[in-house]
Parts: C-alpha cells; sequence; structure tokens
C-alpha cells in the first residue's frame, strides 16, 4: 500500500505555525492499524516536520465485513444482527433504527409502551457510548482512574440489556413491530437503582476532568473546527454540537414518542476537544432525565403491534391456533416479503445521524440497504484537524471525535 | 414550512427537462436528474438563499441490471437544516458510460462517500481528487456490490442445500 502516498512536495507544503523555508525533511509516521490508542483498526499515515504534523493520508476498512451485500439476502427480521455490530458501543440504537426503518415501509403503528421502553434502551445506550468515548479521552491523556469509576456503571447498563434481550454487547434488541418481552421487574429495578447510584458518579467523573487544569491545557483549542465546515464535512452529532449547531435528529424528526419528554441539547461554541467532551458529559445528564421521564410515565398496554405478519406469534397459540401456526411458519422460514417502495430513515445514535436507506424490489430481502455512518462522514475532516499539531494532540481528537472501527467499515 | 411541490416547481422552473420523475414515497421528495446539470441542481439548491440546502446526508450507488440502459444510479439525500427539509435526487448511468461528475466541490463530505461508491459499484467520479478504494483491498479488480458478483464463494461445494438452497 505504501506507493499510494503522496509526500507532500516542498513548494506545496502550507502547515500551520511552521517556517516553510526552515523546513529540511520530513518524515513519515506510521500510526498504524494496530496501536493502542486509536479505538479499533485504522490507519493514519502522518507526515511530520519535527514534532508537528503536515498532512496526513488515512487508511480505513480493516474491519469491512460486507453488511450492505450480506443484507441483500437475509430475510429482514435477520438484518438487526448486523446492525448490532457497527456502532457496538451503542448497539440498541442501531437495532432500534433498523426495526423503525421497516416499520416506516411496512406502515406498522408500535404501541406507545414498546415506544418507551424503545427510549428508555436508547437513551440507556448513548449513555454507555458516552461513558466509553469520555472515558477513554481521559485515559489517552494519561488519566485511568475516571475511567474506571464510570465502567463500573457501563457493566450495570450490560445488565440491563441482558435482562432486556438475554445479550450483552451485540444485543438484537427488539422486534419489527415493538420488543420481544416486555419489562421484568428485575430490569425497572435495576434501572431504578441506576438513576440513582449514576449521578454521583458522573459527578465525580466531572470533578476529575472539568476544571483540571492539565486536561483543560491538552483539550482546550486543539482540534476546533467551524460550524462551516463542519455541516460540510457532513458531521452529526456530539462532533457538530459541540461546533454550534442544534441539530439533533431526536428533536428535528422525531421519532418514537420522543416528543413527549422535555430534554435540553447541550451545544458547544469552537468545536474543539474540550468542547465535544463537554457536550457529551452534558448528554448523559439529559439522557438520564429522559429515562426519568420515561420509566415514571411509561404507560401500560402491549408492547408489540398486532402485525402477524412480521411478528412471531406467542408460541402457546403457535400450538393451538391454525393461523399462529401458519404465521410462525411463514415467518422463521423467510416466506414474507415486503411491499415495494423506498425508505429513508435516520435516527439520533451515539456519534450522530445514523442513516437507513432502504429500497425494497418486493422480496424476502432488501434490494439495497445502505447505512448512513456517521462515523465514516466524519472521519474524513480528521487531517485537516490535525495540520500543525503535535502526535499527543492527534490522538487527543482521535478519541474525541468517538470514531467506532464497526461503524467506520461496516 | 416548506412543501415537496414547492421546491419541486422551483426545480422544474430552473431546469426544465432535466429534472423528471418527481415522487413523494412516504412524504420525501424523489426526482430524478440527468448527469450533465446534476452539478448545476445541487450548487442551485446549495446557494439557494431561502432553501439553504446545505447538508449532504448520504451519496449512493444502486444497480438495476433489468433496466438497459440506465443500469447503474447514483442517489444523493440532500437535507436543508434550515427548513428541515429533506430530498433525494436519482442520477441513472449507462453501464458503458459509467461516469458523473464529483459533488466534492460542493460538499467536502462527497469525498469518501464517492470512493465507497466507486469501490462497491465501479462507477467514476471525474473531478474527484483521489478516486481510489477505500475499504476493500486495492488488488481487487471486481466490483463487489454489482448484482452479477455473488455473495458467496462459487467454487464451494460444502454448502449446497438442496431442501434450503442457500
Amino acid at each position: 500500500m505504501s506507493d499510494t502516498i503522496e509526500i507532500v512536495p516542498k513548494d506545496k507544503l502550507q502547515p500551520a505555525g511552521v517556517h516553510p523555508e526552515l523546513i529540511s525533511e520530513l518524515t513519515t509516521l506510521n500510526l498504524g492499524p494496530t496501536h493502542p490508542a486509536t479505538h479499533g483498526i485504522f490507519q493514519n499515515i502522518l507526515q511530520m516536520d519535527g514534532e508537528k504534523i503536515v498532512s496526513g493520508e488515512q487508511t480505513i476498512g480493516y474491519i469491512h465485513r460486507a453488511f450492505e451485500k450480506i443484507a441483500e439476502r437475509r430475510p429482514y427480521y435477520q438484518i438487526t444482527t448486523l446492525t448490532d455490530r457497527m456502532n457496538y458501543c451503542s448497539s440498541p440504537i442501531n437495532n432500534f433504527g433498523w426495526h423503525m426503518t421497516m416499520e416506516k415501509l411496512l406502515q406498522i403503528e408500535v404501541p406507545k409502551r414498546a415506544q418507551y421502553i424503545r427510549v428508555i434502551m436508547m437513551e440507556l445506550a448513548r449513555i454507555s457510548d458516552h461513558i466509553v468515548c469520555n472515558g477513554i479521552l481521559g485515559v489517552d491523556s494519561g488519566a485511568f482512574t475516571g475511567f474506571l469509576y464510570v465502567m463500573q456503571k457501563r457493566e450495570e447498563i450490560y445488565e440491563m440489556y441482558e435482562q432486556v434481550c438475554g445479550a450483552r454487547l451485540t444485543t438484537n434488541m427488539g422486534r419489527i413491530g415493538g420488543m420481544e418481552r416486555d419489562l421484568t421487574t428485575e430490569a425497572i429495578r435495576k434501572i431504578r437503582e441506576f438513576l440513582k447510584t449514576f449521578p454521583p458518579v458522573l459527578k465525580e467523573f466531572e470533578k476529575l476532568f472539568n476544571r483540571n487544569r492539565i486536561f483543560m491545557d491538552r483539550t482546550i483549542n486543539v482540534g476546533g473546527i467551524t460550524a462551516e465546515s463542519a455541516l460540510n464535512y457532513g458531521f452529526t452529532g456530539p462532533n457538530l454540537r459541540a461546533a454550534g449547531v442544534d441539530y439533533d435528529v431526536r428533536v428535528m424528526n422525531p421519532y418514537s414518542s420522543y416528543e413527549d419528554f422535555d430534554f435540553e441539547i447541550p451545544i458547544g461554541q469552537s468545536g474543539d476537544t474540550y468542547d465535544r467532551f463537554m457536550v457529551r458529559n452534558e448528554e448523559m445528564w439529559q439522557s438520564l432525565r429522559i429515562i426519568e421521564q420515561a420509566l415514571d410515565n411509561l404507560p401500560e398496554g402491549p408492547y408489540y403491534a398486532d402485525a402477524p405478519e412480521y411478528y412471531l406469534p406467542a408460541k402457546k397459540d403457535v400450538y393451538t391456533s391454525m393461523e399462529a401456526l401458519i404465521y410462525h411458519f411463514k415467518i422463521v422460514m423467510g416466506e414474507i416479503d415486503a411491499p415495494i417502495g423506498e425508505v429513508y430513515h435516520a435516527v439520533e445514535g451515539g456519534n450522530g445521524e445514523l442513516g437507513f436507506y432502504l429500497v425494497s424490489d418486493g422480496g424476502r430481502a432488501p434490494y439495497r440497504l445502505h447505512f448512513r455512518r456517521p462515523s465514516f462522514i466524519y472521519y474524513q475532516a480528521y487531517p485537516e484537524m490535525c495540520k500543525g499539531l503535535t502526535i499527543s494532540d492527534a490522538i487527543m481528537i482521535m478519541s474525541s471525535l468517538n470514531v467506532i472501527a464497526g461503524e467506520l467499515d461496516a | 414550512m416548506l412543501s415537496n411541490k414547492e421546491v419541486a416547481e422551483d426545480l422544474i422552473k430552473t431546469f426544465g427537462e432535466d429534472v423528471f420523475n418527481f415522487d413523494e414515497p412516504f412524504g420525501f421528495l424523489t426526482l430524478h436528474a440527468t448527469r450533465q446539470q446534476i452539478i448545476p441542481v445541487l450548487q442551485h439548491l446549495f446557494n439557494h438563499s431561502y432553501y439553504q440546502v446545505k447538508f449532504l446526508t448520504d451519496l449512493t450507488g444502486i444497480h438495476y441490471p433489468d433496466q438497459k440502459g440506465a443500469e447503474f444510479g447514483v442517489i444523493y439525500h440532500l437535507h436543508s437544516l434550515t427548513h428541515n427539509f429533506r430530498l433525494r435526487i436519482k442520477v441513472f448511468l449507462d453501464k458503458n458510460d459509467i461516469h458523473i461528475p464529483t459533488a466534492t466541490g460542493i460538499y467536502l463530505c462527497a469525498n469518501w462517500m464517492e470512493r465507497e461508491t466507486f469501490d462497491f459499484y465501479g462507477i467514476e467520479f471525474d473531478g474527484h481528487p483521489k478516486l481510489t478504494r477505500i475499504l476493500n483491498i486495492e488488488e481487487m479488480d471486481y466490483f463487489p456490490m454489482r448484482k452479477e458478483y455473488p455473495l458467496e464463494d462459487p467454487t464451494r461445494d460444502d454448502k449446497i442445500d438442496a431442501l434450503f438452497g442457500r
């Protein structure tokens, strides 16, 4: 792959803060695919002038698993497991985004109770994603303690996922038309306990970092991006909100009853690493608000829609009723066709607008399924954000962007 | 509230015959454009003083092997944040003449999205700063998302199942 690197010739150099006439030689540094500080497998070949980065070249695709091609073969309910593995730090959001895309295509109305349960799980996933991002940002700057404090809470979130769907990381949560089971009393107890015990931990985490002199020195004015540049680069999510644009898919195109909840969208000013860190912290507080509201107002009712063609009937009915038996057989054997149509649906993932573009030709598998992955789109801006900074700054910027390799490559 | 009808009429007034096939699947304005006018259309929407369509949500490709003369499509999803208005523009290309001008002059995020479309379908974007494969290895000489390329290795004979056929 080395023959694709172009060494920037001296007369074309435009590095920030470095005198061009004093450059004698550039070093090429391979911030290689396997590196403890990069979160996942992607390669950055940096050209350095001494300690300052002049330009960068990115290679991605180390974890490309051809999801879009595989999806063209799988019945619709089997694609949920593919979506898990994109942004694996917040898999419920990916799962529900896909279920909502299918529900839009099939025009299924999901009952309120299922929508509220989905909101609770999605916000827990968002908290889990931000815990990882902010904790690891601390670790990359050398502060390990904060990460340890909040990681214990992430374990508790995993236990809540386990109560709801049985799995910890790749959750495959929910079904087309609702949830696969109701919230058990144990799950509700665990969520209430989390709502009580997480705020002090988050406050302690903030006390460690927010006004810490060393952390602020390492993150303020590092990797800033203007709002206009961010919009042109396709930024969404906390990275865009740190630059000052209040675009949140939950508010702009509400889905799954988000309009019932009262929450704020935190915005930064300069789009630098410190702003991204603060925006994510504040989003965790807002997510706690949403979970509390959803849990307090959880409506009674069914937890799945009346869509027997797409939602597996209860097993006891399969043994006694003819229609349930036939539907069960058809669904499991993948004989159910979806209507012809094309739909684009977006949800607010941990990193921004996670979009699903589905083209169906009336078969049992999609004709074309494309995932609009936020990490893939905003990672393009990384070399520009790193220009003129040092390697340690480059590492901090990469951590604060929250690039998740699974979502980058899909 | 910007309506689909308003934007559609504005586009027809500005570009006439070069925008066609208007549709609204699930309330989402969808239209086709010609290859010659796609960049002016994108530019018009970007620079429009009222619409302010300054966000490229997605750029992807699609392959319809049965549509002779228009097999490959490039699909742009655009979003105007000020009005919360989304639209989708499709451009279809013949498989023997699979070029389209690049959108990186207007939207910087189109860079990698076009590389991905090239990687998967072989659609060439004229004027792209560096059109190489992005997710697959450089040495690959076929385009995997095309319909003629099978998902599984056709030389394997241990997965042939007469009953389930997968």
